[in-house]
């Protein structure tokens, strides 16, 4: 790796690219057998956007079918299928493991000052489980699809669905421990991993972040994965533990469904929440308000949304106490999830503030979470929950919180730390561009949603033609805003894509940002990351430092003399 | 300790074999992390069977009468047996850490062939004292008659559906362990550098198999000996 031979100072060839964790080796095997945790977090940046790709293409049928009160496009089980597949790749298949597997993936080992994350074959094994699943789900596309919606609510996905329930939830089963996997490997390298000096007081937000979601993944996905496989065990062997038939209690399955299902929110938007601190920090060049609180309000987070699961159930036949006291402990989660917004807001005060594109998914990440977030709380209140629930309103809600919030802190954190990850700028005012339209196309598209759900609208509906002209007015808006967020979507796929070949080098530290990532290590890292390990004898995110000249923005310059005009190794004598 | 290799010196990162991972600083951390991965799967399969015995708690409280009549059909002494088994295996476990910490190659190699013993023996019972006699007596989800003039006959379905999908996934937990204290074995009697002068990859197998001891230890009163 590092014996490259030093060549003496002969300044007649082009200056050669430095090795990195990309060029290092080329085979296809090099890359299907790899350990390296920035190689595996590249696949899942691969495998995700095509899962993506698809779910929007459902979620555009859906938007489709939607113009019109009667139905004309799709055959009602057909539209089943299409909500189905929509919600069930965008969730399983790529919000839980977008910004952990791709981002935490390439970033952990790094921003804590480790080689590599704590079991390099696990994370293989991860991403091989995920694909494996994703498989068996497209598959169990192809010979019928699903129509139980992603909440496989018994008896209907037990008993009555005709759809390949079966395949489709074993497919599930697996991806579950490709992310149990994942959590594992996080909790294990956070804990003793981390560089001398990098106390947990020191850890970069992000990675406290992903610490607290790697708690929800273990505490969570077995419970799901256990309870599927029941389903599938009724499916097949007629164990009736969902069935009513059988002596069992169909309600049971929603209990532990959402045991985990409603922390699973969480594992979607803390990643993001953790990519958002990240940005606020470089792009207000500031320490991040209230780092502590920023950092236990993640924990809380994660520990609150173990006993909330039963706001789901309000009108199931789920005791009224218990929806009092579920009501009472949803409405806590605003706390820790609050203290995260106020703090972010008064990180910008008095800051250096940059207006680069990644700042721009930022700051709409902010608006668009703060909507989502309260609409929330229309569910945590009993009253309400009871008119509003299953209507349009909670679609409008969770697609605040899941794209507006999760989303777009994922295209954010790829904005960020592409430079990073592949040593290539990409062109600004085309990414600018891109946030613009997400944040305007999601929009239109959403909130004339809570209209609809207010109007009365229900979810997973095709047929609203004896409601009038109005709910069609709203969707066709709905469907209108959708194509404009299509295309906001669809933008980065070119130009980052354009920038590996055409983009301008990047450097080390394009965004003058503090950090591990940025200051000791180059763009792209190399293949352990560091070539002597860091000691860490500076607060997280200190700015203060830097502009008192105590600490430096970027100590890599050394790995970088190829890019300065002295050739590193000399061949051609 | 002795086997402790500085691989970070610039050449030769990371081989599979090595007794130390590219990825850490020294065989203390490496011991540690793979401490702190264990423990942390443990939990993962914790909430994994924990999903089920609440199911089983919440139809046992809903169907006492019931559970209890069908339990009549379980084997105590059976069931008791293989406790005794599992008991004596995990017995043998903690003897083979020990060797291993010692580095007692034989010792450790004879003690993992008694625990591979002892879950065969587990299995062996269970599959052929326990399992086929359910299928004959018509007792298995599949097949599932109840002519016994008492009891409800959907809860007493309950009642061995759970009990197949407990003992089933348990017994799916032995074989898993029969393969790794396979792999373990096989490499301990290569030398394999991994598990030569680190014990702690015994260590891991042997608080997965404490852990699947604990889960039987839980099934068995709860399936076996129900109070009237």
């Amino acid at each position: 790796m590092s014996s490259i031979p030093v060549a003496p100072q002969i300044n007649t060839d082009p200056p050669q690219p430095t090795r990195n964790y990309l060029n290092t080796e080329h085979t296809i095997k090099s890359w299907l057998l790899t350990g390296d945790h920035k190689r595996i977090a590249v696949l899942y940046l691969i495998s995700i956007s095509i899962f993506f790709f698809l779910g929007s293409l459902a979620a555009g049928f859906i938007r489709l079918e939607l113009t019109s009160p009667r139905g004309v496009l799709l055959e009602s089980e057909t539209y089943n299928k299409m909500f189905s597949a929509h919600g069930i790749i965008m969730i399983f298949f790529f919000l839980i493991p977008a910004i952990p597997a791709v981002l935490g993936n390439f970033l952990i080992p790094i921003m804590i000052g480790a080689r590599d994350l704590a079991f390099p074959r696990l994370n293989l094994l991860s991403w091989y489980l995920y694909l494996i699943g994703g498989v068996l789900f497209l598959i169990a596309l192809m010979m019928g699809g699903v129509d139980a919606g992603w909440t496989f609510y018994t008896p209907l996905s037990s008993i009555y669905s005709t759809g390949q329930i079966t395949i489709a939830l074993v497919g599930l089963f697996i991806t579950g421990f490709s992310s149990i996997a994942t959590g594992i490997n996080f909790i294990a390298t956070i804990h003793k991993m981390r560089a001398p000096g990098m106390t947990w007081d020191r850890l970069p937000l992000f990675v406290w972040a992903h610490y607290a979601t790697s708690i929800v993944i273990i505490l969570g996905t077995p419970v799901v994965a256990i309870t599927l496989l029941l389903v599938v065990f009724e499916r097949v062997f007629k164990i009736g533990v969902f069935s009513p038939e059988l002596g069992g209690d169909p309600v049971l399955f929603q209990h532990m469904f959402w045991f985990y299902s409603h922390p699973a929110v969480y594992i979607m938007i803390l990643p993001g929440m953790g990519v958002i601190s990240e940005l606020f920090a470089a792009f207000s060049q500031k320490r991040v308000f209230g780092y502590h609180f920023v950092a236990f309000s993640s924990l809380a987070i994660a520990a609150l949304g173990f006993i909330v699961w039963g706001h789901h159930m309000f009108v199931s036949s789920q005791s009224m106490y218990q929806g009092i006291v579920f009501s009472f402990l949803s409405f806590l989660v605003a706390i820790p999830s609050a203290v995260k917004v106020f703090n972010w807001a008064a990180t910008l005060y008095k800051g250096h503030i940059k207006l680069k594109a990644p700042m721009f998914f930022a700051l709409s990440f902010i608006g668009l979470f703060l909507i989502g977030g309260l609409t929330g709380l229309y569910f945590a209140a009993v009253a309400t929950d009871v008119h509003l629930t299953g209507t349009y309103f909670v679609v409008a809600h969770f697609h605040y919180v899941m794209v507006g919030g999760a989303i777009t802190a994922f295209l954010g954190g790829i904005h960020y730390w592409w430079p990073k990850m592949f040593g290539k700028m990409y062109p600004e005012s085309w990414a600018k561009l891109s946030a613009l339209l997400v944040f305007v196309g999601f929009n239109v598209t959403f909130l004339p949603q809570f209209v609809l759900g207010f109007l009365g609208m229900p979810r997973r509906y095709h047929y609203y033609y004896f409601q009038g002209g109005d709910m069609q007015f709203y969707n066709i808006l709905s469907t209108a805003g959708s194509t404009v967020l299509a295309i906001g979507f669809l933008l980065p796929a070119f130009y980052l894509t354009w920038s590996l070949k055409y983009g301008k080098d990047a450097g080390p530290n394009p965004w003058g940002a503090v950090g591990l990532e940025w200051q000791k290590v180059g763009s792209p890292p190399t293949t352990y990351n560091f070539e002597e390990m860091p000691v860490v004898t500076w607060e997280a995110y200190d700015y203060q430092a830097v502009r008192e000249g105590t600490l430096e923005l970027n100590s890599t310059a050394h790995h970088h003399e190829s890019y300065i005009g002295q050739p590193e190794k000399e061949e051609k004598v | 300790m002795a086997m402790v290799q500085d691989t970070h010196g610039g050449h030769g990162h990371g081989h599979g074999d090595e007794p130390l991972h590219h990825q850490f600083e020294d065989i203390h951390q490496q011991n540690e992390t793979y401490v702190i991965g264990m423990w942390t799967f443990l939990v993962t399969e914790v909430m994994f069977f924990g999903a089920l015995f609440l199911a089983y708690s919440l139809y046992r409280w809903k169907y006492q009468p019931d559970f209890y009549i069908a339990h009549k059909e379980l084997s105590v002494f059976f069931g008791g047996l293989n406790t005794v088994v599992l008991l004596i295996s995990s017995f043998f476990m903690a003897k083979a850490v020990y060797h291993a910490q010692r580095k007692e190659k034989r010792k450790q190699l004879n003690m993992l062939w008694l625990v591979q013993a002892c879950a065969v023996a587990f299995l062996f019972i269970k599959v052929v004292f326990e399992w086929m006699p359910k299928w004959q007596h018509h007792l298995t989800p599949l097949n599932f008659i109840w002519d016994k003039p008492e009891g409800n006959a959907e809860h007493a379905q309950l009642f061995f559906s759970l009990y197949f999908g407990m003992t089933g996934l348990h017994g799916i937990h032995i074989l898993a362990g029969i393969i790794v204290i396979g792999a373990l074995q096989y490499l301990v009697w290569k030398d394999a550098p991994s598990v030569k002068g680190d014990y702690i990859p015994t260590e891991m197998i042997g608080l997965y198999w404490h852990f699947v001891d604990i889960v039987w230890i839980f099934l068995f009163p709860l399936y076996y000996l129900l109070p009237r």
